[in-house]
């Protein structure tokens, strides 16, 4: 379509609102078409990959150009940047913002850079105690999300752009019909809420219709951790403090990657498993799990069984430590001489060891029962407290997710849902249990609102399609995983008139059209004067007014001391009164009309148990996507193209099996299957992945997608490998009695790694503990170094700064936050499965992994590097370069002039490590104007017949140099640090200067665990690693088993 | 310059020659006689191939290198192959003319000439590939050249590419003088038969108003003389030279001391096979046995026997080296060639290049234009096999194995690759149409009547 | 048609033979008959004649002598000063001035420059290219100069030049033919 008549439309209408009202412009033909072009018809051209690709540009030219004349404005109620002095907005330099990404309701704390307005990178927030720094890859992704040209453009009425005030009254009549009814027929559809502003406002609305209904559903959230926690009353919701745990065991739980305490876990975990010259302690893991995690990866002991064993495992582990156990299946086998005996005896061995200083963790993915166990093991062995508390949930108003929504979908069937409003995209229609048949009940209901970031599956089947607002474009306050309130504050106007779900809420209250902002402070306001919270200041004394408090919040993104740890309470799901007049005493919380929660439905379901299902068959594990999750980033490109853990396979869901079990149903990887489980089928192409259960097959959600938009769209072949068409409520995570069947099709697969072994050339090195107490030599061995005299050439030298960086891959857990930050800081491309399948995919940052050990499921291990260019002294690439488009700094960086190169490719032959991308096709998007505003200015965006590489991000470097030289000093330490070091979770990367000895890295290269990859070459890297420590139970040990394959 | 063999050896042309007919017979294909219909055929042939190659190029520069299937670890794929593939045929040709003028070997006169076109033809065909192998051609063409410009930027001269660049480019600039001072006399024969005037003075243009003086032929032998003895090391050098490009590169399978020798080697087994391809056809298209007798043939089939011998040697070595070296990069390098998933490659290029050539030892072979034209097509695509195994099987599994890739051509590496095959075949029939294929004044010295009588000269 | 044209100046006088043998045989009569301003032409070389006629030109192999030098001069020269001086950079940690890497430009440019040398010195020694000569006024050499026939040709300038004797001279040498060569 012709964007010019819309820009010109925009430009001739003035004034910060015309990107907001973009419903007026929708008299143009032009966007008429454009916006028919969204609906069904046009599928066709969406799933072919031309036509999206065409499409994508069509779309984006023209209704992304609507956001990028907003992009330069800053929203008009104030915010305050995290600098000192935020007025001064000095051109070129970015301003950091703290804010808040919530993920599934829980708020990731974050620093947004800012670049004259665009946000153009996320980071962990280092003050906030759920991130200190960090963030996980979603977060990290959140940019692009935000960007994103697919977003839902405009409110919409069954295809009609109306603007914001047609829906306003729509929703006033709906709700005036419903007073009538106290809101019989009103229904609200969220995900969980821990937003207390939110949460307020839902409890007002309840009030106002008290025989309306709120349901919650989450397709990823875990009801059996929930009920265990509800059977156990306000107090249920565990929070783990690795740093006091000398002996972990996980029940099927990944820990360290899934959840919303992942990022601050990972934290704690690696400072306790870190050896330096201080600490020669070790924690130690023992992983019982089903599908294979990067949790069990770290693992010193792994032991593979069905998801549905663990718990007659817990059982057994429980009875060993003499934890009461309550009734249920028993273990497999009794018997000490069994694997399964062995593995107890040795584990209740070491916990008891280890009173107070051990922890039992329950997976997500199991049911109540286990989580139950663990919880009575940690209180039997006394580590509740201290590696484990138990506190008040963050959600307000927990409630069985599945249940809620069979309770929803009850009711629609029976026509009793009137208006049906569903907030947050949660898109049901695609993940709502099989059983339940969302998609045909909805048309049941007489008025449908959704509101999403997408016009998804569901919006597509629902009359009112609102436009959710990012949340770098909205006000919001989210609790983080330890209760802390985080503060949501917006980067950027709407770039698609958007609107919060707040926002939306509201419009059924007493005060409709309230903006973000307005709810936000009206609520902390009346929270400061008086309500269930602490608000101190940092000092903890009180704050002397509100403003001040309210300064010091946004400033830093969070407020102090509403931590669960701090006393923070369960998040209200009340209304607060108004602030009273000055000198009337303020009224407590518990005089405010508290509204009736859904109560847990007549029907619930079954808790689900260990024999879920059919017996017989085999065992079918869910699992969410580790990129994509549940398909809420199906349309994001970084996501999509992050190769999956330890399959390294991008762009698609594949279902893991034991090379076992594929041996005997005689199938390769990439073979699709067909899945046959309780009456459902669906396709997946298979991937054995070793230390998988035999019996089992672990399916991925997220994929199969049909309207995720350009990027996230099944291909035709793709369409049935969803998981959910598989997914029954009453058994959401595992059931017995899979089928599946080899359809003789292949399913081309892209892999960034294909070869998963070492080959004996020990690019990991790897020794036990005792081994490197004994002799720490033992790293240095299993590589030779040329001595340095073994050169015709003088030593250059290297005067002032002499970069260098150092990677524990101890610490590593894999997660590849580390990829995903560095594609975002550096601009690097998205290239499309197909050229991910060439082995072309760009990122300068590749999370490498290994399998090691023996054939045995229950001895496998695998290794994490992430591997950067090396910046090696001896650089072979330079060498060979014939027009010096890669020479060596005065300070050792091995930079790449992307102007002068050619594009000849030798640079790449000769790079031992394969460091270095090249652009073989026009791989940057120039035509996206969206994307535009994304991009980091001071990284050069590449084009066609370029080399590229990692530059140890020396523009951040060059950043601190001239803040360096401004105030005449050095470069401190760790006042640089890299996308991957900043983001690393576990603190892996260190990067700083070689010259000074003092820094962290030289210390960290002067251990005798450090050592540097393919060293027998002499090109003297600059990037080391610091070796795998593994810290094995000498019981569990199996004699026959070198520490890794030399 | 003619050689006075110990042996009668058979004669390098047919007896019952004269001046006269030596020139009828090899000036005529230019200037009288029609041409036949297979002519226009080879032509169209020829024309088409380059018409594919132009489009390949075209689509080349209008997508990107992408359209290949280079990717990484294999950022070299077809068009590095191609590009030493030819450089090598592009060997045989001023090798024959200057070595074996200096070992004076006179039944060279019958064949250097088109023996030197094909190395020019050859050489256009292999400078094509470095160019558009870039990623930027258009910059490439040029930023490897020194020359002084604003930013002060020169090529950065520790490169192979760069060598290169010189390597090949004197080559071809001195082949083609060499070409050209030889046709210089020819051409005045061609200027003083010519009958229409436009042809006449186009000759007469092009051979400089030679006379055939005494004084003029004394310097223009030492000037002869003395190209071919630059041109021998000239020649040598440029494979070795090319052979750098892996050897300076640390991946195993390149990082080798024996590649100079054994490219060299190679590089003139794949030119003779060449020479023997065109050679065998044209000598029966054009009635030529006269000159290109049973003996050159022979002869060209023990060069082959031999140097191919000599590329036995070097895959041997290359195999002992990695065993020897105890270094696993290397010794894995060597399993994989043989075992890997590309195993095909190899023992096809053992057949091709060791085992088919061993027939050679038969002096029936040897004396069978049919057996040798047959041979010579194996060597040929032996030649080209030896050149996949060395860029592709050893960058596919280097070091890490984390990074070990797969390479498959598309369609737009095979239309580039025999793309420039047809534009060589183009090109030799448009020459062997216009220029004598064939060194007139040389062959008139092996006329018997050339001998002076009691003539004491050598 | 020489008798057609004006009286033009002399160029010479020139004798055709058809075998090699004669032609020497000519040549070496008239050499020790004195003359020294004489040419012979053939369609190929014929190193007797250059005996014969003390031909010896050393020019051409000093000239390729000297393109080399300069050749190799210019190659070194060139490296070094782009990599040690113009714009020096650390490349892989090699010292700027790594002179082995820079033999293989060095030696093909001075091959190059040889190669110049020797051929645009030979043209250059021979005359050539000359775009007009007296000699093709013969027709008979213009026909058969560059195929089958040999030529003598003394000139007038030479000292013991005379029309009448020189010709009646070439003529006692067997000379099939005996024509004016006009300027």
């Amino acid at each position: 379509m012709n964007s010019t008549s819309i820009k010109s439309r925009l430009a001739g209408s003035h004034g910060r609102v015309y990107w907001r009202s973009l419903g007026e412009l929708a008299d143009t033909p032009e966007f008429r078409e454009y916006l028919h072009r969204e609906f069904p018809e046009q599928a066709s051209e969406w799933n072919d990959p031309k036509g999206r690709r065409q499409f994508l540009k069509l779309m984006s030219a023209s209704l992304a150009l609507a956001g990028v004349g907003a992009c330069t404005k800053q929203p008009t109620e104030e915010i305050v940047p995290y600098v000192r002095q935020p007025e001064d907005l000095v051109p070129g330099r970015p301003l950091f913002f703290a804010s808040a990404i919530p993920f599934s309701g829980v708020a990731h704390p974050v620093l947004v850079e800012s670049h004259m307005g665009h946000p153009t990178k996320i980071e962990g927030n280092p003050e906030h105690q759920a991130s200190l720094g960090a963030t996980d890859t979603f977060t990290q992704a959140a940019i692009l999300g935000l960007y994103d040209p697919d977003r839902a453009g405009a409110i919409t009425n069954r295809g009609e752009i109306k603007p914001w005030g047609l829906f306003l009254s729509a929703m006033l009549s709906a709700g005036s019909q419903q007073k009538g009814r106290q809101g019989g027929g009103l229904r609200f559809l969220s995900g969980p809420i821990t937003s207390p502003s939110m949460a307020e406002v839902m409890a007002s609305v309840l009030a106002a219709f008290p025989q309306a209904k709120w349901h919650q559903y989450d397709p990823m959230s875990s009801d059996g951790a929930r009920a265990a926690a509800l059977a156990e009353g306000a107090v249920g919701d565990p929070i783990y403090h690795f740093d006091k745990a000398d002996v972990v065991v996980t029940l099927d739980a990944d820990f360290l990657t899934c959840g919303p305490g992942s990022v601050r876990y990972q934290k704690d975990f690696a400072t306790q498993r870190r050896i330096t010259e201080e600490r020669k302690e070790m924690s130690r893991l023992y992983a019982i799990e089903s599908t294979p995690t990067l949790t069990g990866a770290k693992a010193d002991h792994r032991l593979a069984m069905k998801a549905s064993e663990i718990e007659g495992f817990g059982r057994q582990l429980a009875g060993a430590v003499g934890a009461p156990a309550p009734a249920g299946p028993s273990a497999r086998a009794t018997d000490p001489a069994s694997v399964i005996g062995k593995w107890v005896a040795a584990i209740s061995k070491d916990l008891q060891a280890h009173r107070g200083r051990s922890l039992v963790i329950a997976g997500d993915y199991q049911p109540a029962s286990v989580h139950t166990l663990a919880r009575s093991i940690n209180q039997a062995l006394g580590n509740v407290g201290s590696t484990v508390t138990y506190g008040p949930s963050v959600e307000a108003g927990p409630t069985d997710h599945a249940a809620s929504l069979a309770d929803l979908v009850r009711a629609m069937d029976a026509g009793q849902v009137e208006v049906l409003v569903m907030l947050g995209g949660l898109n049901p229609v695609y993940s709502a249990p099989v059983d339940l048949k969302f998609a045909d009940k909805l048309k049941k209901v007489n008025l449908s609102v959704y509101h999403g970031l997408y016009v998804d599956e569901t919006a597509f089947l629902c009359h009112w399609n609102v436009p959710d607002a990012h949340p770098l474009e909205s006000w919001g306050d989210a609790r983080s995983f330890d209760g802390t309130v985080t503060i949501t504050q917006p980067l950027i106007a709407p770039l698609y008139d958007g609107h919060s779900a707040v926002e939306v809420l509201t419009t059924f209250t007493s005060q409709p059209d309230r903006r973000g902002n307005a709810i936000l402070k009206d609520h902390w306001t009346r929270a400061f004067a008086g309500g269930p919270w602490t608000i101190r200041s940092a000092d903890g004394q009180p704050f002397k007014n509100f403003d001040a408090f309210w300064r010091r919040a946004l400033h830093d993104g969070f407020i102090r001391g509403t931590a669960i740890a701090d006393g923070g309470p369960a998040t209200p799901l009340s209304v607060m009164p108004a602030v009273p007049a000055a000198g009337a005493p303020a009224p407590t919380t518990q005089q405010a009309a508290t509204p009736p929660v859904t109560p847990p439905p007549a029907t619930t379901t079954p808790p689900q148990s260990a024999a879920a299902g059919a017996q017989g068959g085999l065992e079918l594990i869910f699992r969410p996507d580790p990129t994509v999750w549940d398909g809420r980033f199906s349309n994001n490109g970084w996501l999509q193209e992050l190769p999956k853990p330890l399959t390294k396979v991008t762009w698609d869901a594949t279902a893991w099996v034991n090379p076992q079990l594929a041996r005997e149903r005689g199938l390769e990887d990439g073979d699709v299957i067909e899945l046959r489980y309780r009456g459902n089928t669906a396709r997946m192409p298979i991937f054995r992945v070793p230390g998988h259960p035999q019996q089992s097959v672990t399916v991925f959600f997220g994929y199969g997608r049909q309207k995720a938009g350009n990027v996230g769209n099944a291909p035709k072949n793709a369409e049935a490998f969803n998981a959910f068409l598989l997914r029954t409520s009453d058994a959401p995570w595992f059931g017995n009695g899979l089928e599946i069947a080899k359809t003789g099709e292949r399913y081309p697969l892209a892999a960034t790694q294909e070869h998963h072994v070492m080959e004996g050339r020990a690019p990991v090195r790897v020794a036990t503990l005792e081994e490197y107490r004994k002799d720490p030599k033992i790293i240095e061995e299993q590589g030779e170094t040329p001595p340095r005299t073994l050169t015709m050439y003088p030593e250059y030298k290297y005067e002032g700064y002499k970069w260098g960086m150092a990677i524990d891959i101890g610490s590593c857990t894999g997660c590849s936050a580390c990829t995903i930050a560095c594609v975002a800081e550096n601009n690097i491309p998205i290239v499309g499965k197909e050229e991910v399948a060439m082995g072309r995919e760009m990122h300068w940052i590749r999370v490498d992994h290994y399998f090691a050990g023996t054939e045995d499921d229950n001895t496998v291990e695998a290794y994490h590097q992430p591997v950067p260019c090396m910046q090696c002294e001896n650089a072979p690439c330079e060498l060979v370069c014939p027009v010096a488009a890669t020479t060596h700094s005065s300070e050792g960086l091995n930079d790449m002039v992307y102007n002068r190169c050619v594009g000849t490719r030798y640079c790449s032959n000769n790079c031992p490590y394969k460091v270095r991308r090249f652009n073989f096709l026009l791989y940057q998007d120039w035509d996206t104007q969206s994307l535009y505003p994304m991009r980091n200015p001071d990284v050069s965006v590449r084009s066609r017949g370029v080399m590229e590489k990692c530059t140890y991000c020396v523009q951040r470097i060059n950043q601190a140099r001239i803040d360096a030289k401004r105030e005449d000093r050095a470069i401190r330490d760790g006042e640089v640090l890299t996308a991957c070091q900043q983001v690393c979770p576990s603190d892996a990367i260190v990067f700083g200067n070689l010259n000074d000895p003092n820094s962290q890295v030289s210390k960290l290269k002067l251990q005798e665990r450090n050592y540097g990859v393919l060293e027998t070459l002499n090109t003297r890297p600059r990037t080391t690693y610091l070796a795998v420590l593994r810290n094995p139970n000498p019981e569990l040990e199996p004699a026959s088993r070198s520490t890794t394959e030399h | 310059m003619k050689a006075e063999p110990v042996y009668a050896p058979p004669p390098v042309i047919e007896p019952g020659h004269t001046f006269q007919t030596v020139t009828e017979q090899i000036a005529g294909i230019v200037l009288t006689r029609r041409h036949p219909y297979s002519w226009f055929f080879g032509l169209f042939v020829g024309f088409m191939g380059s018409m594919m190659l132009l489009m390949a190029v075209t689509w080349l520069l209008i997508k990107g290198t992408g359209i290949w299937g280079v990717n990484i670890p294999i950022g070299w794929g077809f068009a590095i192959i191609n590009f030493v593939w030819w450089i090598g045929i592009g060997h045989a040709g001023t090798l024959i003319s200057a070595i074996l003028l200096l070992l004076k070997q006179d039944w060279r006169t019958s064949i250097n000439r088109f023996a030197e076109a094909m190395t020019l033809f050859a050489v256009v065909c292999a400078g094509l590939f470095p160019l558009i192998h870039t990623g930027r051609p258009w910059l490439a063409a040029y930023w490897l050249l020194p020359y002084p410009n604003t930013m002060g930027i020169w090529p950065q001269f520790r490169s192979p590419l760069i060598w290169d660049v010189f390597a090949v480019s004197t080559y071809l600039t001195v082949s083609l003088l060499f070409w050209y001072v030889g046709l210089v006399p020819d051409l005045a024969t061609l200027r003083d038969r010519a009958k229409s005037l436009p042809i006449r003075r186009l000759f007469g243009v092009l051979s400089l108003g030679w006379r055939g003086a005494a004084r003029h032929w004394e310097r223009y032998e030492e000037a002869y003389l003395l190209l071919a003895g630059l041109s021998t090391p000239l020649v040598l050098s440029v494979h070795t030279v090319v052979s750098f490009d892996f050897t300076i590169g640390i991946i195993p399978g390149w990082h080798s001391t024996i590649f100079p020798p054994y490219f060299v080697a190679g590089a003139i087994y794949a030119g003779f096979a060449m020479v023997l391809t065109l050679a065998v056809p044209l000598r029966a298209l054009y009635h030529l046995e006269d000159f290109l007798t049973m003996r050159h043939l022979e002869n060209m089939g023990k060069v082959m026997l031999v140097t191919g011998l000599i590329v036995g040697y070097g895959y041997v070595f290359e195999a002992f080296f990695a065993w020897y070296s105890s270094n696993i990069y290397e010794q894995y390098m060597v399993y994989n060639r043989m075992f890997g998933p590309y195993w095909p490659f190899y023992w096809a290029l053992i057949l091709c290049n060791i085992v088919m050539p061993q027939l050679l030892w038969k002096k029936s072979i040897r004396t069978s234009p049919a057996m040798l034209f047959f041979i010579s097509m194996f060597v040929n695509v032996g030649m080209w096999l030896e050149r996949f195994e060395i860029v592709v099987t050893s960058l596919h599994r280097d070091f890490l194995p984390s990074s070990w890739g797969w390479y498959w051509p598309t369609r737009w590496d095979i239309m580039t690759f025999f793309g420039t095959i047809g534009l060589f075949v183009m090109l030799f029939f448009l020459f062997i149409r216009v220029l004598p294929m064939i060194s007139i004044f040389e062959m008139r010295t092996m006329v018997p009547a050339a001998k002076v009588k009691g003539g004491k000269a050598h | 048609m020489e008798t057609k044209r004006p009286v033009a100046a002399l160029y010479g006088v020139m004798a055709e033979f058809d075998d090699t043998t004669a032609l020497v045989e000519a040549a070496r009569r008239a050499y020790a008959e004195g003359y020294r301003k004489f040419e012979a032409y053939s369609p190929f070389p014929i190193h007797d004649l250059f005996e014969v006629m003390h031909i010896r030109d050393k020019r051409v192999g000093l000239l390729v002598l000297l393109g080399g030098l300069t050749g190799m001069c210019t190659g070194l020269g060139l490296q070094a000063w782009v990599s040690a001086i113009a714009y020096p950079l650390n490349i892989a940690g090699r010292p700027y001035l790594s002179w082995p890497m820079f033999i293989p430009v060095t030696f093909e440019l001075t091959i190059l420059f040889a190669a110049f040398a020797a051929v645009f010195g030979m043209f250059g020694l021979n005359g050539l290219p000359m775009p007009y000569h007296p000699v093709f006024n013969v027709e008979r050499f213009a026909m058969h100069a560059s195929q089958d026939r040999f030529y003598l040709a003394i000139e007038a300038n030479d000292p013991k030049f005379d029309r009448t004797a020189t010709r009646s001279f070439l003529q006692s040498l067997g000379a099939k033919d005996v024509s004016d060569v006009e300027e």
